[in-house]
C-alpha cells in the first residue's frame, strides 16, 4: 500500500475543508441557534377546523397575550388560508401552519419562513422579517408596505401552481 | 488484462439492458423539452399533461435510465475485470424481464393517468396500485445483479487468496453493497405502506414513518447512479487518454467511503419537516458534509491520472499536458466534462446540505437545478461516454462517427449548465419548483422572464444532443467497419499494485460500520413513530 506524497498532501486540505464546513454549520447552529423547522407537534388533520387554534376564525395573524405575534395559516388544496395576511417586519414573529389534506410546502419569498407542511404535524417557524429583503423580493405599495408572494413549493396535486398567497409586510 | 473474450462475455445482455435504458432516456428528453416549453409558456396543453409528463420523466432519469445502465454496464465490468463468466446467465435475464415489465406496468399506470404522483410519490398522495407494483418489480428485477456481483467477487477472492480485486470490480461490488442497504427504506415503504394503502387495505398511513424511510434511500440512490461514473472516471478513462491510474488503493478508500458515508444521511432531504428534532437533521447534515470527501479525492486522483497522460503524449509545463490530452476520444472527453461539472454541482449540493441555508433553496428551481447539473450533468455524461466505449466492444462495430459523438458530449456540457445556471438564479429569486405554470403577480413573473431565453436554448441543445447519440449508437450496430480491439481494458497504476490492506479488499467490516451507522442515524427518527401519539394521514388522489 503506498499513497503520493501529493495525494497525502491533498487529502489532508480536503479533509480540513470538509471539517472547516462542520464546523461553520455547527457554529450557525448552536451559538447562532439558526435552525430549521423542528417543533415535532402532532395534530389531526382531519379534524384541523375543530380544533380551536386551526378553527376559521383563528387564522391570520393574532397578538399573543405574552406580546409575540402569531400567524396562523392553514394549507389545503389549493389555497393559502388566509390567502392575504399582514405581517410587521423587525419584531421577532412565530408562523404557525397545518395541512388539511396532502403534503404542501410553504415559503414567503424574501423571508426565513420556509418549511414542509405535513399531514400529522403543526410547522412552526421562529423568525424576523427585514424590511429591506422583502423590499428586494415584493412589490411596493403606496402605503410604503410591501407584499411579497407565500408559495406552496411542493407539489401537492394538478392545480399545486395555483397554490399561492400574498403576505403583505409593514416596516416597523 | 481479461481472459474472458467475447464468446464468453454476456455482451447481448449487456446491450438489452443499455439500449432499454438509452431508449427511454430518448423519450424521457423529449418530455423534458416538452416540460420546459409549458412551463414558460411557449406551449400550452393543460397542468394534467404536465404533471404526468414530469412523472414520466422523473421516473424514468432517476429509476429506469439509471438501474438499466448500471445493471447492463455492470456485468461487463464484472465478468472482465475478474475474467471469469457470468454464473448464471438465465438468473440474468429473468432480472431483466423483471425490471422490464415493471417498467411497462409502471409506465402504463402513469399514461393511464391514475398516478401523477412524480418520482418522489410522497403520500398521502396514492397513485393506482400498478405503479408502486411496477416501481418494485423494476427494483426487485435488479437483484439478480446484485447477487452475481457479489457472489463472483467472493468467488473470486476465495480462489485468489492474497491477491487485490481489480479496482473495477471493487467499485462495482461497492455499488451492489450499496444499492442493497438503500433499498431496505423504500422497499419497507412502498410494500408494508404504498401498496396497502393503494389497493385499500388500510384507510391511513403514518406519514412521519413513510417520509423517514422514504429519506433512508433518497440519498445512498444518488450515489449508486454515481459509483459506476467513478468506476469509469478511475478505470477507464485514464487508459483511453493513454496514461495510468495515479493511485489503485485512493480508488478503493473512495468507494468505501461512498458505501459508508452516504447511507445515515438521509434526513437531509427532510431537513424542513416539522416531524424530525433539530439535533437529528443536524448530525445528518455532519454526515453530509463527509460524502464530500470522496469527490474531492476523486477530483483530484482523477485529474492526476489524466496529467500522467498528458505528459506521456508530451506535454510540458504547468497545464501544457491538458492541450496534449486526445480531444478527439469520446471517453476521455466525456470524462474531463463530467468532472468538470461535479465542481459546481458539488458547491451547490454543499449549500443544500447546509442545514439552517437550506430552507433559502429548499423546493424552489434551485433543487432540479442542482441534480439536473450534478446527475444530469456529470452521471450521465459519463454514462453517455462509457457507451461510446463500450458499443464498439459489445457489437464489434467501430463507432458510427467519434466526431459526432464528441461534438455530442460537448453540446450537453454546454446545454446543462445553459438550462441550469439560470434554473439555480431563479431559485435563489424564490421560484417554486415543479409548477406547471407561473400564475402570479404579474411583477413577480417578470423578474423570471429573462432567465427564460437561456434555459430553453439549454433544453434545445440537450434534446439535440440526446438524439445525435441514439442515432449514434444505432448506426453502429450497422457500421461495415469492424472494431479491431473487442477487449475490454483497464488502466494499470503509475505503480503496480501488489498487496493492499485487507480493510481495502472486502466489505465486511465495512458493513458492519455502515450497520452501526445506520442505527444511530436512523433508529431514533424512524422509531419515534411507533411511541408518539401519531395521528395518520387519509389518502388523496392526485386531483
Amino acid at each position: 500500500m503506498h499513497v503520493h506524497p501529493l495525494e497525502r498532501r491533498w487529502a489532508w486540505i480536503a479533509t480540513l475543508m470538509v471539517v472547516a464546513m462542520i464546523v461553520l454549520v455547527a457554529w450557525t447552529a448552536v451559538v447562532m441557534r439558526i435552525h430549521p423547522p423542528s417543533n415535532v407537534e402532532t395534530i389531526d388533520s382531519t379534524r384541523l377546523h375543530l380544533t380551536s387554534e386551526f378553527a376559521e376564525d383563528n387564522l391570520g395573524v393574532k397578538r399573543e397575550a405574552d406580546g409575540t405575534v402569531v400567524a396562523r395559516i392553514v394549507m389545503a388544496r389549493y389555497m393559502v388560508r388566509p390567502p392575504e395576511i399582514t405581517l410587521p417586519a423587525g419584531v421577532p414573529i412565530v408562523v404557525r401552519a397545518a395541512s388539511a389534506d396532502v403534503l404542501h410546502g410553504l415559503h414567503v419569498a424574501g423571508t426565513n419562513i420556509g418549511t414542509q407542511v405535513v399531514p400529522g404535524y403543526v410547522s412552526q417557524v421562529h423568525t424576523t422579517i427585514h424590511f429591506e429583503e422583502v423590499e428586494k423580493a415584493g412589490i411596493a405599495n403606496a402605503d410604503g408596505s410591501v407584499t411579497v408572494p407565500i408559495y406552496c413549493n411542493e407539489y401537492c396535486g394538478l392545480g399545486h401552481q395555483s397554490m399561492w398567497g400574498r403576505i403583505k409586510v409593514t416596516r416597523q | 488484462m481479461s481472459a474472458v473474450g467475447p464468446p464468453d462475455r454476456p455482451d447481448r445482455l449487456s446491450l438489452a439492458h443499455l439500449w432499454v435504458g438509452f431508449g427511454l432516456f430518448g423519450v424521457a428528453s423529449l418530455l423534458g423539452l416538452y416540460q420546459l416549453l409549458e412551463r414558460n409558456g411557449l406551449v400550452s396543453t393543460s397542468a394534467a399533461t404536465y404533471y404526468q409528463s414530469m412523472t414520466l420523466h422523473g421516473v424514468v432519469m432517476a429509476f429506469v435510465l439509471t438501474t438499466f445502465f448500471i445493471v447492463g454496464y455492470g456485468y461487463i465490468v464484472t465478468v472482465t475485470s475478474l475474467g471469469r463468466p457470468l454464473p448464471w446467465p438465465r438468473l440474468a435475464w429473468l432480472g431483466f424481464a423483471t425490471m422490464l415489465a415493471g417498467t411497462l406496468v409502471a409506465a402504463l399506470a402513469i399514461a393511464s393517468g391514475t398516478s401523477t404522483v412524480l418520482y418522489t410519490f410522497y403520500p398521502p398522495m396514492v397513485a393506482h396500485w400498478s405503479f408502486y407494483a411496477g416501481a418494485a418489480l423494476l427494483l426487485v428485477g435488479s437483484l439478480p445483479w446484485t447477487v452475481i456481483t457479489i457472489v463472483m467477487t467472493v468467488k473470486w477472492k476465495r480462489e485468489n487468496p492474497g491477491r487485490p480485486i481489480p479496482l473495477p470490480q471493487f467499485g462495482m461490488a461497492a455499488c451492489a453493497i450499496l444499492w442493497s442497504w438503500t433499498l431496505v427504506g423504500v422497499v419497507i415503504e412502498v410494500v408494508f405502506q404504498l401498496l396497502p394503502l393503494s389497493l385499500g387495505l388500510v384507510p391511513t398511513i403514518d406519514l412521519g414513518l413513510a417520509r423517514a424511510l422514504f429519506a433512508w434511500t433518497l440519498h445512498p440512490i444518488v450515489y449508486f447512479w454515481l459509483i459506476p461514473a467513478y468506476v469509469a472516471l478511475y478505470t477507464i478513462v485514464p487508459k483511453a487518454a493513454g496514461g495510468y491510474l495515479f493511485s489503485d488503493e485512493m480508488g478503493r478508500i473512495v468507494f468505501v467511503m461512498l458505501l459508508v458515508f452516504s447511507l445515515p444521511v438521509g434526513l437531509h432531504h427532510i431537513f424542513v419537516d416539522p416531524q424530525q428534532a433539530a439535533g437529528w437533521k443536524l448530525m445528518h447534515a455532519f454526515g453530509t458534509f463527509l460524502v464530500a470527501l470522496p469527490t474531492l479525492l476523486t477530483g483530484f486522483t482523477v485529474a492526476a491520472s489524466l496529467e500522467t497522460a498528458g505528459r506521456l503524449r508530451g506535454g510540458r509545463g504547468l497545464f501544457g499536458w491538458i492541450r496534449k490530452l486526445p480531444w478527439g476520444e469520446p471517453v476521455v472527453v466525456g470524462g474531463i466534462l463530467a468532472a468538470l461539472l461535479l465542481l459546481p454541482g458539488g458547491f451547490g449540493g454543499l449549500i443544500n446540505a447546509s442545514y439552517a441555508m437550506d430552507t433559502m433553496v429548499h423546493n424552489t428551481m434551485w433543487v432540479p437545478a442542482h441534480f439536473h447539473l450534478i446527475f444530469g450533468g456529470s452521471v450521465v455524461l459519463v454514462y453517455f461516454a462509457s457507451a461510446y466505449h463500450l458499443w464498439p466492444k459489445l457489437t464489434g462495430r467501430r463507432l458510427r462517427s467519434r466526431g459526432m459523438a464528441v461534438a455530442q458530449l460537448w453540446l450537453w456540457f454546454v446545454g446543462v449548465l445553459a438550462l441550469t445556471i439560470p434554473w439555480h438564479v431563479v431559485g435563489l429569486l424564490w421560484m417554486p419548483r415543479r409548477t406547471a405554470y407561473n400564475p402570479y403577480d404579474p411583477e413577480i413573473v417578470a423578474r423570471w422572464r429573462s432567465y427564460t431565453a437561456p434555459m430553453i436554448v439549454g433544453g434545445l441543445l440537450m434534446v439535440l444532443s440526446a438524439l445525435l447519440f441514439l442515432w449514434n449508437l444505432l448506426l453502429t450496430h450497422g457500421n461495415r467497419a469492424s472494431e479491431p480491439d473487442r477487449r475490454m481494458s483497464y488502466a494499470d497504476t503509475v505503480e503496480p499494485v501488489v498487496t493492499v490492506p485487507n480493510l481495502l479488499n472486502g466489505f465486511a467490516v465495512w458493513n458492519w460500520l455502515v450497520l452501526v451507522l445506520m442505527l444511530i442515524a436512523f433508529a431514533y427518527p424512524i422509531g419515534q413513530f411507533f411511541f408518539i401519539d401519531v395521528h395518520e394521514a387519509l389518502p388523496w388522489g392526485a386531483r
